[in-house]
């Protein structure tokens, strides 16, 4: 069984585009984007459509979420579609972006942004450098590792496909420097395709290495502004999980079902790197990997420092699932209570984002929303290193997440407040139009009344009058004139002439 | 001497015209205090405030006449927004209009609902949607949680429920002492194997 949540990236919830009952096949488009910053979900293998509905869900909250469930038939059948465009190279961007778009690819490295609108945004930048991030984001973590041992032609090949679509000068491929294996199927790959604008860079193993700005900063010593993108300086990052789902997409035209997820942690057997279709349930990853050993206290998802637990194991493989961790409570014991700061500003010189942790922390915790952006709260990317080494043992990130969720509801409710007046205000000026129009009506009736009071009598007669005319008339158009009139000798005209004067005379005129 | 006197005063007299007829003909129309104020309150029309509805208790304060902290949906940090804007001390929520509470809203029991139209009337925000003896139901992301739509209704079907909470309005809980959290903010939490 397959439970594929609507929602696995960052933007708006796909659209749901099947009913219960329907069969699909592996690679089908089961939900579309809706609006600019979405992407679509796809059945992940075949089978038939069970359920529609709310689903639990790998969110830190542990609310669920809707979702599609799919029962599969075990065929794994692919949608039969047409070839795709392996002849990228003749392709414009536009339609490649939106082949990428409709192949439902966001970013793998967990962020889950749609890849089609970071690269979107950047096609009209000039981008100079493309960075392709093999450095893993977390302890923990080897899936790009791996995949780097297993899938180097493939990622060059989405490299490429990166290049025809962003004109870069330079590509860098950084990897850490542990990982030995990798860099020499990658360097094969590399002289394979004999393109000398493509480096590879290897970064110290030091967390948060593969941070974007971080991974930035490290290969370039350029600082992404403020609030601001890479493409702002002109450099793009993609993981090397996206760049091989974008070879995938745009050669071989299939869509995201799949991604390498590591499943791992002293809570688990044997810890692996797996090939899972999304929407298998977390229990059935761990069970791949021999099941939970014996002491295992909690289930993440994503590596130690930016997971979250989940407070279930049937919760789906979801596109940004990079990691699964089942930790023993030796491997992560929970922490000691929270202590008052004593300013060491050990937070400060750890912190990979240049922020002032402990002044983050002191408007944080009185609600002080404002001082807290000031002192760029939202450049914090949630590392997870203050807290680290946190003497005091303060939970600082908690802290800085829960800001910026209150930030954001505040936010939303200026929103709403926003529609709230325009819909009073154009309900009242509704109002303020019946009213109007009503007194109008009125006075109109009004004036119709009134005019006609005080000559009742006279548009009595008037209409009389007008009925009389209307009679005389049509009798003159229809009277036939007497034929008998026609040719007559003057004594005759004359008598008659005798006739209609005497009659004039009497005052009977026949025309009367 | 006397050109440059009297061309300077030429141009003195043309600027100044220039710059009353812009006063007439670009005039701000309302009075950019109320505006400020009104951008403050939270537009929920509730009327709790003794007034017909935000903006005119917003220009009841700027005119001097109501003080800040009659608006209970607003709660302190209206109160303390309106202070840092006018310069006033805050003060606390004035209790005889009522006290701040979570944002609610409200539903329609729909089977119980005969159409008689008369919470469409009520409502500041036109957030029901019905018509005359058909079943009438509030549009939820409209629903300001005034409550006017209550007491009108004859057959006593609206209630008031709290605002759901989803994925995308979860907040982060701030981390208590008395409930140690990891260092990166997982919960402890039991693995439940269903
Ligand atoms: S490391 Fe902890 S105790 Fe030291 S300054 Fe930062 S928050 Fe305070
Ligand atoms: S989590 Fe802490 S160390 Fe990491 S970026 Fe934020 S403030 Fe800096
Ligand atoms: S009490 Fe507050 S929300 Fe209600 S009408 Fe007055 S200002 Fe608006
Ligand atoms: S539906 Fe009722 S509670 Fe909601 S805004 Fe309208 S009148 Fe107020």
């Amino acid at each position: 069984m397959l439970v594929l949540p609507l929602l696995q990236h960052i933007g708006e919830v796909a659209e749901c585009l099947v009913t219960p009952g329907e069969r699909v096949l592996k690679g089908q488009m089961i939900a579309a984007p809706r609006g600019d910053v979405s992407a679509p979900v796809h059945a992940s293998s075949s089978g038939t459509v069970v359920a529609i509905e709310p689903r639990p869900y790998p969110h830190p909250s542990g609310l669920p979420a809707p979702a599609i469930i799919i029962e599969t038939d075990g065929k794994d059948e692919w949608l039969d579609s047409e070839h795709g465009l392996a002849n990228y190279h003749e392709i414009e961007a536009a339609r490649l972006l939106d082949h990428i778009r409709q192949s439902g690819i966001v970013g793998l490295g967990g962020a889950g942004f749609p890849t089609q609108v970071k690269l979107g945004s950047s096609v009209y930048h000039n981008i100079e450098l493309l960075v392709i991030n093999g450095a893993e984001c977390e302890p923990y973590l080897s899936c790009d590792n791996r995949l780097m041992q297993e899938r180097a032609a493939e990622i060059l090949e989405g490299v490429r496909i990166l290049q025809h679509l962003l004109k870069p000068d330079n590509c860098i491929i950084a990897l850490e420097n542990h990982m030995g294996a990798a860099r020499e199927a990658m360097q094969v790959a590399v002289d394979n395709t004999a393109d000398r604008a493509i480096n590879l860079v290897s970064v110290p193993d030091i967390y948060p290495s593969g941070g974007e700005r971080q991974l930035i900063r490290i290969l370039t010593g350029k600082e992404v502004p403020s609030q601001g993108f890479p493409a702002d300086i002109g450099i793009l990052c993609q993981n090397v999980g996206t760049a091989t789902a974008i070879y995938q997409a745009v050669v071989h035209n299939r869509p995201l079902v799949s991604r390498i997820v590591t499943v791992t942690g002293a809570g688990v057997k044997q810890p692996c790197n797996l090939e899972a279709l999304i929407g298998t349930p977390f229990l059935d990853m761990i069970t791949a990997c021999g099941g939970y050993a014996d002491r295992v206290d909690r289930l993440l998802m994503g590596g130690p420092m930016m997971g979250f637990a989940v407070n279930t194991d049937n919760v789906p493989v979801i596109k940004t699932t990079n990691c699964i961790l089942a930790v023993t409570r030796d491997e992560m014991p929970p922490p000691p209570p929270e202590q008052p700061c004593i300013r060491c500003s050990k937070c400060t010189d750890v912190c990979p984002a240049d922020l002032l942790p402990q002044q983050l922390f002191w408007h944080a915790r009185s609600g002080n929303l404002d001082a807290a952006q000031d002192y760029n709260l939202f450049d914090c990317i949630e590392c997870g290193c203050c807290a680290y080494v946190c003497p005091s043992h303060i939970p600082l990130v908690q802290y800085y997440r829960h800001s910026k969720a209150e930030i954001w509801t505040r936010d939303r409710q200026k929103q709403a407040s926003d529609i709230a007046r325009r819909r009073h205000d154009a309900r009242k000026a509704r109002l303020e139009r019946i009213k109007q129009e009503r007194a109008e009506r009125l006075a109109r009736k009004k004036q119709q009344l009134g005019s006609s009071e005080d000559t009742a009598e006279n548009t009595r007669k008037a209409a009389i009058q007008a009925a009389l005319e209307r009679v005389r008339r049509k009798k003159a158009q229809t009277e036939i004139a007497p034929k008998n009139v026609d040719n007559l000798t003057a004594e005759q005209q004359q008598r008659i002439h005798e006739v209609d004067e005497r009659r004039q005379q009497s005052g009977k005129d026949p025309e009367q | 001497m006397l050109t440059a006197l009297l061309t300077l005063g030429l141009l003195a007299a043309l600027i100044g015209l220039l710059l009353g007829y812009s006063a007439i003909r670009f005039r701000v129309e309302s009075d950019p205090v109320v505006e400020q104020i009104d951008a403050l309150l939270p537009q929920t029309q509730c009327g709790q405030c003794t007034y017909a509805g935000c903006r005119p208790y917003a220009e009841a304060i700027a005119a001097g006449e109501a003080d800040i902290n009659q608006c209970p949906p607003g709660g302190d940090s209206t109160i303390q927004a309106l202070a840092d804007l006018l310069g006033q001390d805050p003060k606390p929520l004035n209790p005889e209009h009522g006290e701040h509470k979570e944002k609610t809203v409200v539903v329609i029991d729909e089977q119980v609902c005969i159409g008689c139209t008369l919470c469409i009337q009520a409502c500041p925000v036109d957030a029901i949607l019905g018509a005359p003896k058909q079943m009438h139901t509030v549009i939820r992301d409209e629903c300001t949680g005034c409550d006017l739509c209550i007491p009108p209704c004859p057959v006593e079907c609206i209630h008031v429920v709290p605002v759901e909470t989803k994925i995308d309005n979860w907040i982060w809980p701030v981390p208590r002492a008395d409930r140690p959290a990891q260092s990166t903010s997982v919960t402890a939490r039991a693995v439940d194997s269903t």
